[in-house]
């Protein structure tokens, strides 16, 4: 056994590790205060956090709107990118769905909930652009869209925000399920399109998707920024509650918010346990069908122009709202019922353009250090998974999304508990390094199903032609899978971009990057500078996904069985 | 809180003996920032107060006496500066501390300053500090009713107004009951932001500030005896004015910014705000139309002053005191109360100033929305913090959970 492969066999242990001190510091601060372990509350040990948690009577209501907008929105988010596929695939429009997505994946959450928000207020573009005069309305009226009771609006952000991600990993689990033929053999049977899709494609497609709708769903539960803007307020979701009772001014409320982050972690645990049972239910009526031999031929005229609708309104919404929120950019006055701004002007840019380079690079060095590092970290682990053996255990995944399912304002002060224990504050490589625990998660989960669905024949092939197993690494699979490794990156670098609460807890505020700009200027509401901010922190992570979806093509343009499709 | 005369003689005179007992040690303090990078935590929400800050930094540093260097912390909210040195408080970090310097005032103050976070007192040993109007506003050494005993310094003055739109409403309502009537006559067209926000509750203690009987009652902690009692009268004005709020009172605004974009977007007719000069310089800067005006209610509008403090573990306590007096500069304070720039009311006493900086707000405009300081009228003191808690939990346990 080489050093290399020593190290390599290391590889899954010591990623662990990375991750597991951190989160596990985090938990610690976490359920220290919801035990009444903290300093400041000068209360003793004990479950007085729970008692004021179950006292407060907001709780049921918060904690079903959090379970209905966030399953319902990843429910709605998968059948429609699944339906996008199974109807588009193998066709030309298919090729447009794609570049489409990179500009859409890029946009963070609080811009795509403020440009949704300016388009379906009553205030917003639309009722602008119909009055007065097809409403008649000279003011806006009083009508109850956003921050609708029932979380309606909120759960349209949130597919409209999850539908690009799922489509992204459907394209990128797509190639190792040899769809294009298994699709022709349905066919030449006589099965409909999308019967052909749900009963062919569909099981291999799920395996390998399964790990991003769990952590759709735990984004979607834990969702803040989204559900301040658009979710009710009366009371509001849960995740939402633990920010406003974490940051009181008094500091009173600390165990509470803590009690209710550990609330909002077994909501998210027993809401992927419903799941899975969904799953089963969906596997046999998969499986019924199958038996059945039931083609519904005919079930596509109706299915896939309403599959296509689903999925267009989301897609519209989220690109108007932004091209609303990039006409307030360049907006001199602009007040209702007028359609558009009188003026136009560049104020709004030139103000915001000082310091501007200095932010968009440290965002970018922050997240190129974090994704190239867990990129490597993530391969290790597979390619030592692969060499050795190895099973990852329940447990072991467990920990590695708990960064994912656990609310960031409750696991945080833990972890800057323990950066300034060590020592280790303010600075910039502390920061890349928490970068890199947010990171690890989505890019281990982007590429872990493609990489070990890889027809391992392949490999086989190699190894009888006499190539070593590094080789076979670097030269057979690591550029067959140069998409989904392109794709994980690109997803990486834009989970580093957003953060916000990390980089500037661990932080201490000294490193700037665009997204801690553009979230201070958030919570002053201002829609230019907003639509500012929203088009250039797109800007850096849209270059990486365009860059993931085409680098393949330009360098495999000679071969056709590796395309994306 | 009202102070004698004779109380005002005795501060007054206190602080003019301060400074030349400083002298010495200020020279010091000068000497030891030099050099220094101060990160200053702030709200980051409006870019007209970062444009401002960044004026700030510039002066700090242009100036040859000074050469400190300033950075603005942009923040979406206060508290997270707070929970930052809290965190290095408990990890045992006591000195080299991230945050040299906060802006601050109210609960945050209260809670830091009870935690024994805050390092003090500074404030009275500033070589600006006599030029503060102590005697005139006495909100700069009162926060929320807590004596602020040096451990922050006022930066500017603010004070509840409303702002209404002069084209949808000619004359807006100028007492606490015919704004009730006017907003059961006009469903849909008034809102206030959701309380425990800052400026939701700062209209709740409008409120209760007119309904209660004796208004002195507030500036002592509540009394949990006669609590209840006491805040009826809140709690059927705004039973009365629910149904005719906006949304019906089923979905209430964020924050000032959110209540002001409703304004803008003619969702409402009468918004408020906690600076008299916002409604003028966001006219100036094309986010309100220009017939937009401002008022305030007989009997005056609860106003307070905006702080800066320095944590206990500042690692350029220094520097941030020197930020603290350049902030306090007549210049800085003209600059600030341009309507065009800031339109902040000034903390300092114009009787106290030079001629020639007398004459820097002389000069100033108005701005086009801005009432005078007559026609402010008086300034209502901020009641004890415990109020604040006690109304806006209440609130949350009547409004806040409907659904």
């Amino acid at each position: 056994m080489t050093v290399g492969d020593r190290l390599l066999r290391l590889a899954p242990g010591v990623t662990l590790c990375l991750l597991a001190v951190p989160v596990l510091a985090g938990l610690a601060g976490t359920l220290a205060p919801a035990f009444g372990i903290d300093p400041l509350s000068g209360r003793g040990a004990g479950l007085s956090a729970f008692a004021d948690l179950w006292d407060w009577p907001g709780l049921r209501a918060a904690v079903w709107l959090s379970v209905t907008s966030g399953v319902g929105s990843s429910l709605l988010a998968l059948v429609i990118s699944l339906g996008v596929v199974a109807t588009l695939i193998g066709r030309p429009g298919f090729a447009t769905v794609q570049r489409l997505l990179s500009p859409l994946l890029a946009v963070p959450h609080a811009a795509a909930a403020l440009g949704l928000a300016f388009l379906i207020a009553p205030s917003g573009w639309i009722a602008r652009i119909l009055s007065p005069w097809a409403t008649g309305w000279t003011q806006p009226p009083d009508l109850l869209i956003l921050n609708d009771p029932a979380g309606l609006a909120l759960t349209l952000g949130l597919v409209a925000k999850e539908t690009p991600f799922l489509l992204l990993m459907i394209l990128a689990a797509l190639p190792q399920t040899d769809a294009d033929r298994r699709l022709t053999v349905a066919a030449s049977l006589g099965y409909g399109r999308v019967s052909a899709f749900a009963l062919t494609v569909l099981p291999a497609l799920y395996a390998q998707l399964r790990l991003p709708v769990y952590a759709v769903i735990a984004y979607a539960m834990t969702a803040v920024e989204m559900a301040m803007i658009l979710g009710p307020t009366l009371p509001p979701s849960l995740s939402v509650q633990v920010v406003l009772w974490a940051t009181e001014p008094n500091l009173a409320h600390r165990g509470t918010a803590a009690a209710a982050a550990l609330v909002q972690v077994a909501l998210v645990i027993a809401a992927l346990g419903l799941w899975r049972l969904g799953e089963a239910v969906g596997r046999s009526l998969l499986c019924h069908a199958a038996r059945s031999g039931w083609r519904a031929a005919r079930a596509d005229l109706a299915l896939q122009p309403l599959l296509l609708g689903l999925a267009l309104a989301p897609a519209l919404a989220l690109t108007a709202g932004l091209a609303g929120l990039a006409v307030w950019s360049v907006a001199g006055p602009w007040t209702f019922p007028e359609a558009l701004p009188d003026t136009l002007t560049l104020q709004t840019w030139s103000r915001a353009a000082p310091g501007l380079w200095q932010a968009a690079t440290t965002s970018l060095t922050l997240a190129l250090a974090a994704t190239l590092a867990a990129l490597a970290l993530v391969l290790a682990c597979l390619e030592a998974e692969h060499r050795f053996g190895l099973n990852p255990s329940a447990t072991v995944l467990w920990l590695l999304y708990l960064p994912l399912i656990v609310p960031q304002v409750a696991f945080l002060p833990g972890l800057q508990m323990l950066a300034l224990s060590a020592g280790a504050q303010g600075g910039w490589g502390a920061v890349a390094a928490v970068h890199g625990v947010f990171v690890l998660p989505y890019v281990f989960l982007s590429l872990s199903a493609p990489w070990r669905a890889w027809d391992g024949r392949i490999a086989v092939q190699g190894a009888a032609l006499g190539a070593s197993p590094r080789r076979i690494f670097w030269q057979l699979r690591l550029p067959i899978l140069l998409a989904p490794v392109l794709t994980a990156a690109a997803v990486g670098l834009a989970v580093s971009v957003g953060q916000y609460l990390p980089t500037l807890l661990i932080g201490g505020g000294r490193v700037e990057t665009l997204t801690t700009e553009a979230v201070a200027l958030s919570s002053g509401g201002n829609r230019r500078v907003i639509g500012t901010y929203a088009l250039l922190q797109m800007a850096l992570p849209a270059v990486g996904f365009a860059l993931a979806l085409a680098l393949p093509r330009l360098v495999y343009a000679n071969r056709r069985g590796m395309g994306t499709g | 809180m009202r102070l004698t005369r004779r109380q005002f003689g005795l501060i007054a005179g206190a602080s003019l003996l301060a400074p030349r007992a400083m002298a010495q040690d200020w020279s010091a303090v000068t000497d030891a920032a030099r050099g220094q990078t101060v990160y200053w935590h702030a709200w980051g929400g409006d870019p007209k107060i970062n444009d401002f800050i960044a004026f700030v930094g510039a002066q700090a540093q242009a100036q040859a006496r000074y050469g400190v260097t300033l950075e603005h912390v942009k923040l979406a909210s206060t508290a997270d500066a707070v929970a930052r040195v809290l965190a290095e408080r408990d990890a045992g970090q006591t000195s080299g501390g991230a945050v040299d310097l906060i802006w601050i005032n109210g609960e945050n103050f209260a809670a830091m300053k009870a935690q024994r976070l805050l390092l003090g007192p500074f404030a009275e040993s500033l070589p600006n500090w006599p030029l503060v109007d102590v005697a005139g506003k006495p909100a700069v050494v009162t926060d929320f009713t807590l004596p602020t005993m040096g451990y922050e310094s006022p930066w500017a003055l603010a004070q509840l107004v409303f702002e209404y739109d002069t084209a949808r409403l000619p004359t807006p309502p100028r007492s606490l009951a015919e704004m009730q009537r006017w907003i059961t006559e006009h469903p849909g067209r008034f809102a206030y932001p959701q309380p425990p926000d800052y400026l939701g509750a700062t209209f709740l203690k409008q409120v209760l500030h007119g309904v209660i009987g004796d208004p002195t009652l507030l500036q002592s902690p509540v009394d949990e005896a006669v609590y209840e009692a006491t805040v009826v009268p809140l709690w059927s004005f705004l039973d009365g004015i629910h149904p005719a709020l906006w949304r019906e009172g089923r979905a209430f605004p964020a924050n000032e910014p959110a209540l002001g974009q409703l304004l803008a977007d003619g969702e409402i007719d009468i918004s408020f705000a906690f600076n008299p000069g916002r409604a003028s310089a966001e006219i100036a800067a094309g986010n309100l139309p220009d017939t937009v005006r401002t008022f305030v209610l007989d009997g005056g509008t609860i106003g307070n002053a905006s702080f800066v403090a320095i944590p206990f573990n500042a690692a350029n306590r220094e520097g941030a005191q020197v930020i603290a007096n350049l902030i306090l500069d007549p210049a800085v304070q003209a600059r600030a109360q341009d309507p065009a720039v800031l339109g902040f009311q000034t903390v300092l006493d114009m009787a106290a100033l030079t001629a020639e900086d007398r004459a820097r707000f002389d000069a100033l405009a108005l701005g086009v929305a801005t009432l005078s300081p007559t026609e402010l009228g008086p300034v209502l003191l901020e009641p004890h913090a415990s109020w604040m808690t006690r109304i806006n939990q209440d609130w949350i346990a009547r409004y806040g959970t409907v659904q």
